[in-house]
């Protein structure tokens, strides 16, 4: 299906029809938003005090955070939440540190999310590989339409029974977690891969099987280095969804003190009560990392995001 | 990854490989053993993981069992009383109101903001970087501290204010609760409806604007005229994408409200996790098997409308 002058959805993408191959799609779309569209050449200083405004509205929940897990108890319990910590204090933090054991469970997340990262990296880019080299066999035709299928079955839907079957074999833990974490990113990370594969030239793997490496050499030391760009995509995604979330973990994780940092929020609801000091600072801790992985790699957030969309 | 954008168009994919096809088979024409190799891991674990688990939730969907133990087949009994349960209905209607609104919401906010952050304005960056960082928190531990500001500041605020019914938190209130969660959900998931607009703005050629404003066309007239339809593609990606994200509802409802007061907020995610409580295993896979088949209908229409745009 060649889609020729196709409007909307394909013009970020001339590669589609009949263009010259994208060379690199994340860094292309990841540049792209410097260019100014609009007619106008001056920036307006009206627009830009709008959305200062507006960025208002994201910053006040986190300026809520800081400030309150900052506050000394006395100071906590009078539930203002606008005004700045003083004298500023860590009481919250050691408290919660202690309460909610922080150490162990900022490990656990942590193996969780490189675990699952690892794994969705590996499995979906060697996958991806096979499908797209493979593409005029069926085996591998259907076996790429077989993963996205996972797209249709949320968690909610299969949560009964993985529950179940986790428990049944011994994966009612972080471990079983990661793995589902890895199975839900399989989807996506395999469709971003093969668009992406399907952009790089063959011409290099053949030359490298003349010299007489093998296909595992072949994807290993040739192509899979090529594909990075996409793979820190695929990576920063699965970092995201695997540190956040709370839905799978908490149905998962049987034992309370194997739970992930998000889960343990909810689970010490009741003893944070009106220590909010202690509160905020546990939410603080455990939001921390997720908007560091954010500003480190956030051109492949947004790139990810772009080439999903116009897919 | 369920939250991000999923392809419309499966079709293009399959076709550039496609165009290879022909020369490779000629090429290669037997089958790479390690290409199998390195396909197998992820079908097989994929398999066990995914197809499974659905498998088997359907087939208990037909059954009376309560999550262990002994069980007898009841045909469609689950699903008649599922549609008679005003539990059930009432988390359905729920879901379905909210998602909506919710949508609604978070595509005109984010269309707004596309539009701001690609007209020329400064600092365009950090104010991307900015609103972008919603995204990435978990959404647990936001509603949480959305919590807080609806419970404390917020009424006194209203106080301060003389604002009578808001003095009491909406979130104990069963007839406002519902607003707080879509605040909150929009809150979360406009920086992602966001980005695909400011990729879909930009594919709209720079020209078309300068032709029209030498025509004498007003800004709101090249919005509505020329923006507007040329990202006709992108509204329908962030709607549908949305909407079916939203249907699943459950973190952000858990910290803000925990479903109530009483089951007012209570989400279809809920009503199946439920199915461990009260011995309703069974019964609540069949909620789940109806969940599912009306996430396979989003995703069709989705697909289909999509390529059809792709076509116009």
């Amino acid at each position: 299906m060649t889609l020729p002058a196709a409007p909307t959805a394909d013009q970020p993408r001339p590669g589609v029809a009949d263009g010259p191959p994208r060379a690199s799609g994340a860094a292309g779309s990841a540049g792209r938003p410097k260019r100014r569209p609009a007619g106008r050449a001056r920036p307006s200083w009206s627009r830009t005090l709008l959305l200062v405004l507006c960025s208002l509205t994201v910053l006040l929940p986190f300026y809520v955070t800081v400030s309150m897990a900052f506050k000394t108890p006395s100071q906590a319990v009078d539930g203002e939440a606008f005004s700045l910590p003083s004298p500023w204090s860590v009481e919250g933090f050691v408290a919660a540190w202690e309460l909610t054991e922080f150490p162990r469970a900022f490990g656990i997340s942590l193996g969780i999310t490189v675990v699952a990262v690892v794994g969705t990296i590996v499995l979906s880019a060697m996958a991806s590989y096979a499908i797209s080299r493979n593409w005029h066999r069926r085996l591998y035709r259907w076996s790429f339409f077989y993963l996205l299928a996972a797209m249709f079955l949320p968690f909610p839907v299969l949560a009964l029974s993985q529950v179940k079957l986790t428990g049944m074999v011994g994966l009612a833990n972080p471990a079983g977690v990661a793995l589902l974490h890895i199975m839900f990113q399989l989807s996506f990370s395999t469709l971003l891969f093969t668009a992406f594969l399907r952009s790089l030239p063959e011409e290099l793997e053949e030359s490298a099987r003349m010299d007489g490496a093998s296909t595992w050499g072949t994807f290993w030391r040739i192509v899979f280095p090529l594909m990075a760009p996409m793979s820190a995509t695929v990576g920063i995604f699965a970092v995201l969804k695997a540190w956040n979330d709370f839905m799978m973990p908490s149905m998962i994780i049987e034992d309370p003190t194997q739970q992930t940092l998000p889960v343990l929020q909810n689970i010490f609801q009741e003893q944070f009560s009106n220590d909010y000091h202690v509160a905020f600072a546990s939410y603080l801790m455990a939001m921390a990392p997720a908007i560091l992985a954010y500003v480190l790699a956030q051109r492949w957030v947004m790139s990810g995001l772009t080439q999903g969309a116009v897919k | 990854m369920t939250t991000t954008v999923e392809k419309p168009r499966t079709g293009s994919v399959p076709s550039g490989a496609a165009r290879t096809g022909p020369a490779r088979a000629r090429r290669r024409p037997r089958g790479d053993r390690t290409h199998l190799l390195f396909l197998l891991p992820a079908v097989a674990l994929f398999t066990l993981c995914i197809t499974l688990p659905a498998a088997v939730g359907i087939f208990y969907s037909f059954t009376d069992s309560i999550g262990f133990g002994e069980f007898d087949f009841v045909g469609l009994n689950n699903y008649q009383v599922l549609f008679s349960d005003p539990g059930i209905l009432h988390a359905y209607g729920f879901t379905l109101g909210f998602s909506l609104c919710t949508v609604l919401v978070v595509n005109v906010v984010a269309l707004a903001l596309a539009l701001g952050l690609t007209s020329a304005i400064r600092a365009r960056t950090a104010l991307r970087t900015i609103f972008v960082v919603p995204m990435v928190v978990s959404q647990i531990i936001i509603a949480y501290v959305f919590q807080f500001v609806f419970t404390n500041p917020l009424p006194a605020l209203a106080q301060t204010l003389g604002i009578g019914p808001l003095e009491q938190s909406i979130l104990v209130n069963p007839d406002l609760a519902w607003i707080s969660i879509v605040l909150v959900t929009a809150w979360q998931a406009i920086p992602q409806a966001m980005l695909i607009y400011t990729a879909g703005l930009l594919t709209v050629p720079k020209d078309l604007y300068e032709a029209s404003s030498i025509d004498g066309a007003t800004p709101r007239r090249q919005l509505t005229t020329i923006t507007l339809p040329l990202i006709s593609g992108f509204v329908l990606i962030n709607m549908i994408v949305g909407f079916k994200d939203f249907l699943g509802a459950y973190d952000i409802i858990v910290g803000l409200t925990d479903g109530g007061p009483g089951t007012a907020t209570r989400s279809i995610t809920m009503a199946i996790f439920s199915g461990f409580q009260n011995g309703d295993y069974a019964y609540q896979m069949a909620n789940a098997t109806i969940f599912f088949l009306i996430t396979l209908t989003i995703a069709l229409v989705q697909l289909r409308l999509t390529r059809g745009k792709a076509r116009v």
